[in-house]
């Protein structure tokens, strides 16, 4: 079977990749597809943690269904943020979008 | 290497390289049906875990909700889709950097921790994760009051959405 | 209702009327006298119930009518305040009630009642008269009602209240809460039409010079209630072992007794108040108020009341006298008293104002008073307060109707002439018959007619008295006086009117309204009748038949009842000669003087009657020595030198010195202390904050790149921490 460092290791990456997407894309629809990503690499750790080390528990999997569910709610109100802000500024570019500017 | 050793290097190399592909590819459009493959990668990592519902909630929830609600928004905001121009902020080497530290630090965590390399146990006879897992959602003494507040947030982020996205005029 | 506390209530019915009218019922004239006068007419009427009581009671001086209760808690015990009416207290009520009734109602006629409101009358100044058309549509200037009516029965009802509550008041204190009272009111009423200047100076000249009596007087209560511990009549005076403590008891002043001290002291308080000489400045410009004020103040109320007060402290003036010799207070009160009673004789004669020589007049009876009291004729001395109270009351009264009737013809003609100048009067017997018969039966008594007035009887007396006594010196001066005093009211009478008009107004004068002759009449009734109560039982002929009442009355209020003098015609035939001489002699000087010619005196006596027409300059003389040191000292001394140079110099160099102080600390210590640091905190606040906006750029991405350093830092250092303490 495969170790549970692989299943980290894995998570880790796609963390990451995810992370720079967020950090680095224009497109706010962009954004909201890396923090997709690393919603889901913290999903891969979650069951990984529960099936290698707890799984008489149900923490994990609950951990993990609830997850679902902010992810879920996030992009909802996220893309009706995006909507929002396209129909007054025409435009969807995270760093157009600076009304709180010093 | 073991057959599922193997399974598991192949998935991860298609997942980790249509998400990288995401992060990259300029067309909106392209980076979402990207993000559907990388999605697919993780429900076949749910199945390795032998936690199937999981598995197919993903694909439910994810792919078929999740990642067609972001092709929608890609749709309604299509001029700036179609955009020419560099996908990335002038940031992006930060972002870089720090995307690559964060992974070499969780990399140097997991190497110099002792459990890392366990290999997981099987199941108990007729121990089924699934059953347990719905009976603790609708426990009482277990975890009923988590699942209805993440209801109760999945209803207001509905309520809200409608109420953002609301074209006054 | 029992008698003690009728007199309870005597007092009050006036006060109450004098607050009704002032808060309620100012602006209603008819109902504000009606007020007054019914107040009047209780006060009156108590006042005859408990005198026709008093007279039943036998011994009334050793049982005398007296309630008390206790006012003022003092460390010891009480004060006590109550009411006492003994003969005096009973005699003095039944003149009191008579006058103060009459002066009510003589003033709705005094004050043109019913009389059309004057066309140009201002508040604070005498009413100018009204133009009427009559219906042939002839215009006349008629008198015109006062424009303060209701305040003047305001005022004139808290005056009764002050004489009422000081005539049965049982002790000194609150006979001297009415004797203030009174000073107040006599202010207010001197200064009644305060539109005139010469009012506004009188009333203050008024309250200044009486004060300066009333000073002493309460120092001599306080001393008296310090040696004593009370200040009730009976517990002082009927108590021979008080009185002989105090006598004996020498004082702070060498050579008196502390009996004569306090008596001394009192007695100038009745200087003050009865204007005896020298603070007698201030009654003959009081007649710048209304004449009913004159007449209350000069008759029935002020003046009277410092009399009284003497006559009722008698036992404490001749404590330690023994038999006959004269105490230090008796030898001061004579010597002023006659002095004073010659002294405004002499001035009365040179004066022309109809009520300023009758405002001499009184100053000269009351100096007889004094000086009969001064010889120990106690009860001569209250017989003659009486008298005179009601024959004074009607020449006051009959004065203002003289001036009143002259008024209408001053109005009536347009002749302006000074209704009060005797000089334009004359031949008003004819015009105002009623007040020319009042007014001689007046001045006759003022002049002791013999054997029918009432001033006769009392100043015979007084004459007896001195005579009796062998005061020979009192007895001439006071002979002198009578004299003068004859002469002057026949010179008063002559010229008002007998003879022929000389002014226009006097040929129009007018009698006057039936208010005002009905009190002028029941008053020439008692100036008649009063003296009738006193005839010495040893007068040849008609002593006797009628009993000396008065003096078995009115002598029962001292411990040692007073003998009466033996009888002697040489006193008899003195009064009877200078009543008759000074009669004679007036009207033959005036009674055919002219129009514009001179003061047949003003030939006679030369050099002097200027003097006399100056009042012996006293008014310049006290403007000198006392008002204008005074002004001296207030402008120059106490302004110009203490409060501005002396004062303002200290004043301006404290300042001074606090404005450099102040300054040193604003520039050494304010500016670059605390102002410094109050600066550089703002300041470095301000420069961090512009450095630091900078990381504000409203990007997202930058944000969370920020945030992500964050954490990686704190990671790091929770890292280290968990390390270096060895947990897992």
């Amino acid at each position: 079977m495969v170790p549970l460092s692989w299943y980290l290791i894995f998570a880790a990456a796609l963390f990451s990749i995810g992370l720079y997407g967020v950090l680095s894309r224009k497109n706010a629809v962009a954004i909201l597809m890396g923090v997709e990503l690393m919603l889901n690499a913290v999903n891969v750790n979650l069951l990984a943690f529960w099936r290698y080390l707890t799984f008489d528990k149900m923490a994990g999997q609950v951990f993990a269904v609830i997850v679902f569910a902010v992810a879920a709610s996030e992009v909802a109100v996220g893309l009706a943020l995006v909507i929002s802000v396209y129909r007054r500024r025409q435009s969807i570019v995270a760093d157009e979008i600076n009304l709180l500017k010093y | 290497m073991s057959p599922i050793q193997i399974i598991f290097i192949l998935v991860s190399a298609i997942t980790l390289g249509s998400a990288l592909m995401v992060v990259t590819t300029r067309n909106m459009v392209r980076a979402a049906l990207w993000l559907v493959l990388s999605l697919f990668g993780i429900a076949i990592h749910f199945v390795l875990l032998e936690v199937g519902f999981f598995a197919v909630a993903q694909v439910i929830i994810y792919i078929g909700a999740i990642a067609i609600l972001m092709i929608f928004a890609i749709m309604l905001t299509r001029r700036i889709a179609q955009d020419p121009g560099p996908q990335t902020n002038s940031t992006w080497p930060i972002a870089a950097i720090l995307a690559l530290g964060i992974f070499g630090l969780i990399v140097f965590l997991v190497q110099g921790w002792e459990k890392a390399a366990i290999q997981p146990s099987p199941f108990p006879a007729g121990y089924d994760p699934l059953r347990e897992l719905g009976v603790a959602l609708v426990s009482a003494n277990q975890y009923l009051i988590p699942f209805e507040i993440a209801s109760i947030l999945l209803l207001a982020a509905l309520i809200g959405a409608i109420i953002i996205a609301w074209d006054k005029k | 209702m029992t008698t003690e506390t009728l007199i309870w209530l005597i007092p009050l019915p006036p006060l109450l009327a004098f607050f009704l009218i002032v808060l309620f019922t100012n602006r209603y004239r008819g109902l504000s006298h009606t007020i007054a006068i019914a107040a009047a007419f209780l006060s009156w009427l108590g006042s005859m119930i408990v005198f026709i009581r008093a007279l039943q009671v036998h011994e009334l001086g050793k049982h005398p009518f007296q309630s008390s209760i206790p006012w003022l808690p003092l460390g010891e015990g009480w004060f006590s305040i109550g009411v006492l009416i003994d003969p005096l207290g009973a005699a003095t009520l039944f003149f009191v009630a008579w006058t103060i009734l009459m002066i009510f109602i003589y003033s709705v006629g005094y004050h043109n009642y019913g009389q059309p409101e004057g066309d140009h009358d201002r508040k604070g100044l005498p009413p100018h008269g009204a133009t009427v058309m009559d219906e042939h549509g002839h215009k006349h200037k008629v008198p015109s009602i006062e424009p303060m009516y209701s305040r003047f029965f305001a005022f004139i009802g808290l005056f009764a209240f002050g004489m009422y509550l000081l005539v049965v008041s049982d002790n000194l204190l609150t006979l001297f809460v009415g004797w203030e009272i009174m000073g107040l009111c006599s202010y207010l009423l001197i200064g009644f039409w305060y539109g005139k200047p010469s009012a506004r100076a009188a009333m203050i000249k008024a309250f200044i010079t009486t004060r300066v009596g009333d000073v002493f007087m309460l120092l001599g209560i306080a001393y008296l209630y310090s040696q004593t511990g009370t200040l009730n009549y009976r517990a002082i005076l009927y108590n021979p072992e008080v009185l002989e403590t105090l006598a004996n008891t020498p004082s702070y002043i060498a050579g008196l007794s502390a009996a004569a001290l306090i008596g001394i002291l009192l007695f100038i308080g009745t200087v003050g108040k009865s204007a005896q000489f020298p603070l007698h400045v201030w009654l003959p410009d009081a007649m710048e108020g209304p004449t009913p004020v004159s007449a209350m103040i000069h008759a029935a109320t002020m003046v009277s009341a410092g009399v009284y007060m003497v006559i009722r402290i008698f036992p404490l003036l001749s404590a330690g006298s023994g038999h006959g010799a004269l105490t230090a207070p008796m030898i001061v009160m004579t010597v002023i008293g006659a002095g004073t009673a010659l002294f405004a004789a002499t001035i009365a004669v040179a004066q022309n104002d109809i009520k300023r020589v009758l405002a001499y007049s009184t100053i000269s009876q009351l100096g007889y008073m004094v000086a009969a009291l001064g010889i120990g004729a106690y009860i001569a001395a209250a017989f003659h307060l009486i008298t005179h109270a009601f024959f004074k009351a009607l020449l006051f009264l009959g004065s203002g109707s003289v001036i009143h009737g002259m008024e209408h013809g001053v109005l009536h003609t347009d002749d302006h002439v000074d209704p009060q100048d005797m000089m334009n009067m004359g031949g008003l017997r004819k015009k105002m018959p009623v007040t020319f018969w009042t007014f001689l039966i007046g001045g006759f008594a003022l002049s002791g007619f013999p054997l029918v007035t009432a001033g006769f009887w009392s100043k015979d007396e007084i004459l007896a008295d001195a005579f009796g006594h062998a005061h020979y010196g009192v007895f001439i001066t006071l002979a002198l006086a009578a004299l003068l005093t004859a002469f002057y009211t026949m010179r008063q009478i002559t010229l008002t009117f007998l003879g022929e008009p000389r002014s226009k107004a006097a040929e129009h004068a007018q009698e006057t309204p039936w208010t005002m002759t009905v009190p002028l009449i029941i008053l020439a009734v008692f100036a008649v009748s009063a003296g009738w109560v006193g005839i010495p039982e040893h007068f040849p002929v008609i002593g006797g038949i009628v009993p000396n009442w008065f003096h078995e009355f009115v002598g029962e209020t001292l411990l040692e009842k007073p003998k009466g003098v033996e009888f002697n015609p040489i006193p008899l035939l003195t009064s009877i000669i200078v009543a008759l001489g000074g009669l004679y002699v007036g009207w033959l000087v005036y009674r055919n003087h002219k129009a514009g010619e001179t003061d047949p005196l003003e030939g006679a006596l030369g050099a002097f009657y200027p003097v006399l027409k100056n009042k012996y300059y006293f008014d310049e003389l006290y403007q000198l020595i006392f008002i204008r040191p005074s002004v001296w000292i207030s402008e120059v001394f106490t302004y110009l030198w203490i409060d501005r140079k002396l004062i303002d110099g200290i004043l301006h160099v404290i300042a001074d010195v606090s404005i450099k102080i102040g300054a040193f600390l604003r520039n050494f210590i304010d500016k670059p202390v605390v102002n410094g640091s109050g600066d550089m905190v703002a300041n470095v606040t301000k420069s961090t904050g512009h450095s630091l906006r900078v990381i504000q750029t409203g990007r997202i991405q930058q944000y969370m790149v920020m945030a992500l350093f964050g954490f990686i830092a704190l990671s790091g250092l929770f890292y280290l921490i968990i390390q270096r303490m060895g947990i897992q």
